[in-house]
C-alpha cells in the first residue's frame, strides 16, 4: 500500500485523538502533510515551531519521503 | 566445562524509567578507581511554573526517537570531555511534587571534565530529547509545556488562551 504513516504524540495526539494515521503516498513534501494535517485536527503550532522526525530520526523538511515511511511531527520538547 | 564469565551487564548510556529512578544504583555503576570527580544531577519536579501552582506533572516519551538522540548525547560528551562514565535517565509517566524527573552522573579523572560534562549533557538532553511535559495545575487545568495556546478541550473553556513559554 502506497501510504506515509504518521505518528503523534503530546499535544499533537491529544489534539488529533489518535496515536496514528495513513496518509496516502502522492508526492506531499512533509510542509504539506504537517499543513494538512494542522488545519484537519486543528493544531494550534505553526510550521515553524516544529521539527520533523521519518522513521525514527530528525529529518529536515525538504527531506524526500518514500511509501511506507513514518512520520513523526515533534512540538517543542519540554523534558527535564 | 565451560567456565561461566560474568560480564556485568553495562546499563546503556541513556535510558527511560517508568518507575522511579534509583539514584544510588546508578551512581554506583559510575564507581571507577581512576575517578577523581563523580557529579550528578537530579531534576525534580517543583511545586510552580511560570507562576502558576503545579500539583502533578506528567512526561511522555517519543521511545525510539528519544533513545537515538539521548545515546548521541552521551556519545558527544564522552567525545568532548575526558570522562570515565556517563549515564543518565529520564522519567516517563505521572510524577508528584518532589519526585526526580531526570538523574544525570559523569565520573572524570578531574573535577572540571565531571562539571562540564553534566551540565552539557541535562542542557542537550533538555533542548533535543523529544519528551514532553504535561503540568496539571492548582486551578483545575491542564497544558502542554511549550505549547502555548494549546489549551486541551475539557479543560479550559474560552477566554483567551494563556500565555506559557516553555523554560528550555
Amino acid at each position: 500500500m502506497s501510504a506515509i504513516t504518521i505518528e503523534y504524540f503530546a499535544v499533537f495526539r491529544a489534539q488529533a485523538k489518535r496515536a496514528s494515521e495513513d496518509v496516502p503516498f502522492d508526492g506531499s513534501s512533509l510542509t504539506e502533510i504537517f499543513e494538512s494535517a494542522r488545519i484537519r485536527h486543528g493544531f494550534a503550532l505553526s510550521r515553524d515551531s516544529v521539527h520533523v522526525a521519518v522513521n525514527d530520526a530528525y529529518a529536515s523538511w525538504d527531506a524526500v519521503l518514500n511509501p511506507g515511511d513514518r512520520v513523526v511531527f515533534i512540538p517543542p520538547v519540554s523534558g527535564g | 566445562m565451560e567456565i561461566p564469565v560474568l560480564v556485568p551487564a553495562l546499563p546503556a548510556a541513556f535510558s527511560l524509567a517508568t518507575e522511579d529512578i534509583d539514584a544510588v544504583t546508578l551512581r554506583a555503576a559510575l564507581e571507577n578507581r581512576a575517578a577523581g570527580a563523580c557529579v550528578t544531577f537530579e531534576g525534580i519536579v517543583r511545586d510552580h511554573n511560570d507562576g502558576r501552582a503545579v500539583d502533578r506533572l506528567e512526561y511522555e516519551a517519543y521511545p525510539a526517537l528519544a533513545l537515538r538522540e539521548g545515546e548521541a548525547i552521551m556519545a558527544e560528551a564522552r567525545a568532548r570531555f575526558n570522562l570515565l562514565g556517563a549515564l543518565c535517565v529520564h522519567r516517563t509517566g505521572a510524577l508528584e511534587i518532589g519526585g526526580m524527573a531526570v538523574w544525570v552522573g559523569v565520573s572524570a579523572a578531574h573535577r572540571g571534565a565531571a562539571f562540564d560534562a553534566c551540565r552539557y549533557i541535562i542542557d542537550e538532553v533538555k533542548h533535543r530529547v523529544p519528551i514532553w511535559k504535561r503540568e496539571f495545575y492548582a486551578d483545575g487545568t491542564v497544558e502542554w509545556v511549550g505549547c502555548a495556546g494549546c489549551a486541551e478541550e475539557g479543560h479550559q473553556h474560552g477566554g483567551p488562551h494563556s500565555i506559557t513559554t516553555s523554560q528550555q
